[in-house]
């Protein structure tokens, strides 16, 4: 099979449209080599340490969105298989992890670690390959950071005592785990490296386009030498992602997606005593005053925005630029804009990949349209996009007004709404006039304003002169209609424990 | 909790009032070897607690409060959907004030609480006993518990941030930390049988952290709470901090669980068969939700140290985790 295209197959570079600001900048291609990686023409779930067909066997096919060809087939998951999974897992926790001392679930979560460590360039290649993101993303992000959660956790599993203290904490049980195609595994370890470390099981689902890194880190689990069914993957449509949820035995829900998903899984948890942590959507502030240093915050801009083009929950789609600087911030702002690389995401120098399908491309150009239709003025770079493949240029509006759908709504993609403010209550009146509140930025030299801005706005992470950092240790999630609960750090363990302590009155 | 009856003149004076109930002992009110009243006692009318004001239900309506032992207590306000509305405005709009107050400031504040409350010991006293039918001893030590449970959420005040906080050895050169914040307007269905203690223990610690409440009270314990909120009233706690809307539980909780502007709900004082439906309703605007107990409340001992906890305060906060790189 071609896992990539082939250098010549490669469209002509672009000329950026950059003749009056200079030559254009020049890149050879570089692609990252695939010939070491192995991806299985077919994939069953996951349960209990085996891969084992769906019941009825079914399949449903997974591409690669950079060149739509087909990488894989995967399993599509029945109810009975939800069934089999959380039982598998439920049994796992009751014979096997929740027996287990806290120092010995540390050392297998060191393992696996580890084991994401040395296989790291192959887990970055197969992650662009799947989800369309630049291999200098998944090989310097996603994976190492990956690998981070796990010893970060690793370290937390024989010391939950002294975590939550005068608590007795206990594992929960069985984790329904749902995660977004954005990050896969990334969020894969955000879920699992914090249960696990806890004594719980999981039954994970991945996205429906991004299961191959889950179905890799299958194969880490076994090396691992986890016992059988503490780590469980499934894959299928939505609706199994609600049965799992809905199941009887799971204990612990964890979802990140969208809001409106997030409400249904809300609801169809009600009334039970499952605990939930929610992980939903955002629509960013990003604001910049007159005097922060305009070329760092240029760069904090573009990553904030088109880092994993912009299908990042805590991307800072909303840019708010002080009056007074907006004409010089917004040339080099479309200056920068015209540099950015825009094509094969297995290409080294790639910036912005490809767009993870069909239907999100689809709603980016549903909304960019809006934004058109509602009178904001449209920049695109003129770069050439590749022939094939769920390609979008970044793109930058101006004169967007607040109620503007483009300044209301997660677009999830490459698409930057500039809005202006002239005094900082103005910039946190607007920034926090959203139903979200996952995250935020700030630029500015003046250090009291600083802690002015983070108090005032409603945000969950606030990132003050850089943006879109993200540490194991740093507990991330959003405040409102951006979900409950964090993960990362203290505050992700206690997420996946019984802390109730000895009230046992109050349970 | 069925203590709604048509309210009738002739019935009304018929009743023993709140403190002529309370026959355990001699009141302020008494006086003489057989305990006749000497004078024709003041009543209060209860009403609702609004934005630090003390307004008639819109509704224009009441129902009666009966004591333990059936006698008529008191015509409380039959709030409404509105009156909801109302407070959860003045909740939202004295919110962010609050929240801005010193740690050190919300702690004296919750202080003073506990030291006007000490002033209404026996008032309080009087009226647990004539609402939950306990004795004179366990009402007292259930208004001690209620006043005591004020200081020691007091102290928490300037106190919590440094345990629920954090500061985050993140791997690069980035200064990073995370601190709670209140999360903002929160519902809180008050247990229905415990009629202060149960109360005080849901709101000092939704309160401590500059949060604002709105309260539903017991439906059919309601008088304390009402006095509580005299106390507030006079306590240097902002008004709108705490709202108070008494009423049918079954007319208001379904709406403060459903509006868009409540960020939060504490329904550990719900009925479990009533939870499910709570929560879904919360979800509308992802509300914080905390359920009651799968067992209920029947059993729980407020009086228990374990109804108190540093914990109940983490229930109602944000974190907010900051990024600031180190360097020149």
């Amino acid at each position: 099979m071609t896992l990539t295209k082939k250098p010549e197959a490669r469209p002509a570079r672009a000329s950026w449209g950059l003749a009056s600001r200079g030559a254009p900048w020049e890149y050879a291609p570089a692609p990252e080599a695939t010939d070491h990686i192995r991806i299985e023409p077919e994939y069953g779930l996951f349960i209990g340490n085996r891969f084992t067909p769906s019941k009825p066997r079914r399949t449903f096919t997974v591409i690669n969105p950079a060149t739509e060809e087909r990488l894989a087939k995967v399993a599509h998951a029945s109810k009975a298989d939800v069934n089999r999974a959380v039982t598998t897992a439920r049994e796992a926790h009751r014979s096997s992890w929740s027996k287990l001392s806290g120092r010995d679930r540390a050392k297998y979560l060191y393992r696996i670690a580890r084991i994401l460590q040395e296989r790291s360039r192959e887990f970055a290649v197969v992650e662009s390959l799947n989800s369309g993101k630049p291999i200098k993303e998944s090989r310097d992000v996603d994976v190492p950071l990956a690998a981070a959660h796990f010893f970060y956790y690793a370290g937390w599993a024989d010391k939950l005592d002294y975590a939550f203290p005068n608590r007795q904490p206990r594992s929960l049980g069985v984790a329904a785990q749902i995660i977004p195609w954005n990050f896969p595994l990334l969020m894969l370890a955000w879920k699992i490296a914090p249960a696990l470390a806890a004594g719980n099981t999981v039954v994970l689902k991945p996205a429906s386009t991004t299961p191959l890194t889950a179905y890799l880190f299958a194969d880490v689990v076994k090396q691992a030498d986890l016992p059988p069914g503490v780590v469980n993957i499934i894959t299928g449509p939505g609706e199994i992602g609600m049965e799992l949820v809905r199941h009887p035995d799971v204990r612990k829900v964890a979802f990140t997606g969208s809001t409106a998903v997030g409400k249904m899984i809300a609801r169809a948890v009600a009334g039970s005593d499952k605990k939930v942590t929610l992980e939903l959507g955002g629509k960013a502030a990003n604001i910049v005053f007159d005097d922060a240093p305009l070329d760092q915050a240029i760069e904090g801009i573009i990553n904030g925005i088109y880092f994993n083009q912009g299908e990042v929950c805590c991307a800072g789609s909303r840019l708010f630029v002080q009056e007074s600087v907006h004409e010089a911030l917004i040339d080099k702002l479309k200056a920068r804009l015209g540099t950015l690389r825009v094509g094969d995401p297995l290409d080294k120098n790639t910036d912005v990949g490809a767009i993870n399908s069909a239907g999100q491309l689809a709603k980016v150009q549903e909304l960019v349209q809006s934004g058109i239709d509602e009178g904001a003025e449209i920049f695109q770079p003129d770069c050439e996009l590749p022939d094939r493949g769920f390609f979008f240029r970044p793109t930058l509006f101006t004169g967007v007004s607040q109620s503007h759908r483009i300044a209301q709504e997660e677009i999830f993609g490459p698409v930057l709404s500039v809005l202006t403010f002239r005094t900082p209550e103005e910039a946190i009146e607007k920034a926090n006039n959203t139903p979200y509140g996952l995250s935020a930025g700030v630029w500015t030299e003046k250090g009291s304003r600083i802690f002015k801005m983070i108090a005032g706005m409603k945000a969950g992470v606030v990132w003050a002169n850089t943006f879109n950092r993200f540490d194991p240790t740093s507990p991330f999630g959003g405040y409102k209609e951006s979900g409950h609960g964090r993960e990362g750090g203290l505050h992700g363990l206690g997420a996946y424990l019984d802390v109730s302590g000895n009230d046992t009155q109050a349970r | 909790m069925a203590s709604r009856k048509p309210i009738t003149a002739t019935k009304a004076r018929q009743q023993a009032s709140v403190l002529a109930a309370t026959k355990q002992q001699p009141l302020a009110t008494t006086n003489g070897a057989k305990g006749r009243p000497e004078r024709i006692e003041v009543r209060k009318t209860y009403k609702l607690y609004i934005g630090g004001a003390f307004p008639r239900t819109e509704s224009g309506r009441a129902y009666e409060v009966l004591g333990a032992r059936g006698e008529f207590l008191a015509n409380a306000s039959r709030g409404t959907r509105k009156d909801i509305r109302d407070a959860v405005r003045a909740a939202r709009a004295t919110q962010p004030e609050w929240a801005s107050r010193t740690a050190y400031n919300r702690s004296q504040i919750l202080y003073r609480i506990a030291e006007l409350m000490e002033g209404r010991r026996d008032q309080f006293v009087a009226e647990v006993s004539a609402a939950e039918g306990a004795g004179r001893a366990r009402s007292i030590r259930l208004v001690d518990a209620a006043i005591d449970r004020w200081v020691w959420y007091a102290g928490w005040a300037d106190k919590y941030p440094q345990m629920i906080g954090t500061v985050n050895p993140v791997a690069g050169s980035y200064f990073n930390f995370s601190v709670p914040e209140p999360t903002g307007v929160v519902g809180i269905i008050a247990p229905e049988a415990s009629s202060l203690l149960g109360l005080v223990s849901r709101l000092a610690p939704v309160v401590v952290s500059g949060n604002a409440a709105v309260v539903i009270a017991s439906e059919s314990r309601p008088l304390p709470a009402v006095t509580l909120a005299e106390v507030l009233a006079t306590s240097d706690v902002p008004g709108g901090v705490v709202n108070l809307v008494t009423g049918l539980r079954r007319e208001l909780v379904g709406h403060l669980a459903a509006h868009m502007d409540v960020n939060a709900l504490d329904a550990f004082g719900a009925a479990p068969a009533e939870s499910a439906a709570l929560e879904e309703a919360s979800v509308e605007n992802v509300k914080r939700f905390v359920r009651p107990p799968r067992a209920g409340l029947e059993r729980y001992d407020w009086l228990s140290e374990r109804a108190q906890s540093p914990y109940l305060i983490g229930d109602f906060v944000e974190i907010k985790t900051v990024w600031h790189p180190i360097g020149a």
